[in-house]
């Protein structure tokens, strides 16, 4: 019986022939991963059990990227254990304000996460990184705080659901799109323990920047991992980044998958995921005169150069709604320089956005952007729970950067076309 | 009660709790423990803290916990003095993060069907038994094996580990 990519990976990450699905393993951790808010507690763990050294102070990640630039003195100090931990222990890849990114935009970018690699992080949409052939998932502090020690942690191999993306996409449908559409067709909890590998010949023509955003979501649909097998723009976009070794696996055609969804990428168009659930999908045109207050282009999910130059397209030459506030997030500083040297952050100012700096702050109700009772949102971020982004009975509606620009013109939710 | 029995009221949700509305994140800028606890299902059930009472249970539906990764959402549970979460499902990283920390949690379709509000119920993790007060229906979950038993006696995977290290 041939593997998944997901098995042979996870069978190389444990010193094994072949796992099989529900085998509970103990795999070797190539990058492990926290933030300003899992960190701490990480921490805290480590430094109450006597733990005295990393396993590998190159293998270990702080990314202090959700309440930064830090918004009030409880955050500072948050920010400062890291900041404290991380000079004590010589950690290599800590990122301080100026250089810091959002996480999962970051770790690529730099060529810190690479194909084939085991990837845990403290933050669900740790996942991401599976758009790269990388076996990546969320975990919580104590697991971070004990591979943190061992360099290990114990998984068990999940079943992989194979989604097939045929045909061409339309204009303006996009990685986001498509998952989006995925997660209302099959549920929040539609995958939950299980890998989702995506392939097919929109998968092919997909951006990497597209393809993260689709791996990102995969914990929408409860997943413990999406993936999407290394190609040539896989290659072509660690190029220059890696710093070290990697090696690319492929699924094996007689690979074992407990479910296969197919899906024609040609019948869709953009997608809009209405409150309080990602899973609540709608073709946008389906939505009539829902007027809103905010629009966010920005996050892990949705803050890459792409997404940016899709929003600048519809925003070049036009004017926000006044009645709508429109806030742009570039994912990284890196992200932020090419936006300016394209010319972008001057489209977005002149159509009266205003541009921040990377940071995770309102995708999660943190800060730059918490919504009032009642108001409503259209956000390319990952998440439309209630109170996600703020009052409780604030509304987030999920779209692509597309619709969200769009959007911000007409001050209600809008397909792209409308406004081209 | 002995060790693993807890006795307590019900406070029933439905599907998809998630870990936003169990600890919303503009609380995230501390790892209190008493703190977390005090905002605990601030934006499902904003009375909750005031409510509940050591000993006590969340239970509820499908998929409880999915969303963030945040520990702090079992912790701020824990931290209330809920005894145990029950629910038809559990996400997948609230569910190992739960045992990390000593929260259990139980998947028992059956006793969700059946359990309303405010229903006093007392569990028993040694066997897995759910037994509904006023009526004594019983409801069977299957029993954690010995060694999450241990964790949760132990109150974590962190505390289970360095008690076995200074044996």
């Amino acid at each position: 019986m041939g593997m998944t990519i997901t098995e042979k990976i996870l069978a190389v990450k444990s010193s094994k022939k072949n796992v099989e699905c529900g085998e509970i393993i103990s795999a070797r951790v190539d990058i492990a991963l926290g933030n300003d808010i899992t960190a701490p507690i990480a921490i805290d763990i480590f430094e109450k059990y006597g733990a005295k050294e990393l396993f590998d102070r190159k293998k270990v990640v702080f990314v202090p990227d959700h309440f930064t630039p830090n918004k009030d003195i409880k955050s500072a100090e948050q920010c400062r254990i890291l900041r404290e931990f991380s000079r004590k222990h010589n950690v290599e890849n800590y990122f301080e304000i100026g250089r810091v990114g959002i996480e999962h935009a970051l770790l690529p970018e730099k060529g810190i996460v690479l194909p084939g690699d085991l990837i845990i992080g403290a933050d669900s949409h740790t996942c991401t990184y599976g758009a790269l052939g990388a076996f990546s998932t969320g975990i919580g502090s104590t697991d971070l705080a004990a591979a943190m020690i061992t360099g290990e942690i114990w998984l068990k191999v999940p079943e992989s659901i194979k989604f097939i993306y045929s045909g061409k996409t339309r204009r303006f449908v996009s990685g986001k799109d498509l998952i989006l559409f995925t997660i209302g067709k099959i549920g929040v909890d539609g995958a939950n323990y299980k890998s989702m590998e995506f392939t097919g010949e929109a998968i092919s023509s997909l951006s990497m920047d597209g393809r993260f955003t689709m791996c990102n979501m995969a914990v929408e649909a409860g997943a413990k991992n999406g993936i999407i097998e290394p190609d040539d723009k896989t290659l072509q976009y660690v190029k220059g980044r890696s710093k070290r070794e990697f090696i690319t696996y492929k699924s094996d055609k007689d690979a074992k998958y407990c479910n296969v969804v197919d899906i024609d990428s040609s019948k869709l168009e953009p997608q809009v995921s209405l409150p309080p659930s990602p899973g609540n999908a709608r073709p946008v045109s389906e939505l009539r005169n829902i007027a809103i207050d905010q629009v966010i282009i920005g996050s892990c999910t949705n803050g890459r150069i792409s997404d940016l130059e899709e929003a600048a397209l519809i925003l070049k030459g036009k004017k926000v709604n006044p009645n709508v506030r429109l806030i742009i997030l570039p994912a990284t500083q890196d992200v932020y320089k090419e936006a300016m040297k394209k010319g972008l952050l001057e489209i977005f100012i002149d159509a009266e956005a205003v541009v921040g700096p990377p940071t995770c702050g309102p995708c999660l109700g943190g800060h730059m952007g918490i919504l009032a009772k009642g108001e409503k949102c259209v956000a390319t971020t990952n998440r439309n729970f209630v109170g996600r982004m703020g009052h409780p009975e604030s509304e987030i509606y999920l779209a692509g950067p597309a619709v969200a620009a769009a959007s911000a013109i007409t001050g209600r939710i809008t397909n792209p076309e409308e406004v081209l | 009660m002995s060790a693993l029995k807890y006795k307590g009221r019900v406070f029933k949700y439905g599907d998809n709790v998630n870990t936003d509305v169990i600890i919303p994140a503009r609380y995230l800028n501390t790892i209190d423990p008493k703190e977390l606890a005090s905002h605990c299902m601030e934006d499902i059930d904003p009375g909750f803290p005031k409510k509940v009472k050591p000993g006590d249970f969340i239970i509820a539906a499908e998929n409880f916990g999915c969303g963030s990764s945040r520990e702090h959402a079992p912790i701020s549970i824990k931290a209330c003095g809920v005894a145990a979460v029950i629910a038809k499902s559990f996400a997948r990283i609230f569910y190992r993060n739960s045992l990390n920390i000593g929260l259990p949690i139980i998947e028992c379709p059956e006793a969700i069907e059946s359990l309303c509000d405010g229903d006093e119920i007392e569990v028993d993790l040694n066997d897995g038994t759910i037994t509904k007060i006023s009526s004594g229906q019983v409801f069977k979950s299957k029993p954690f094996p010995e060694f999450v038993q241990k964790i949760i006696e132990k109150g974590g995977l962190m505390e289970y580990v360095s008690s076995r290290e200074t044996r």
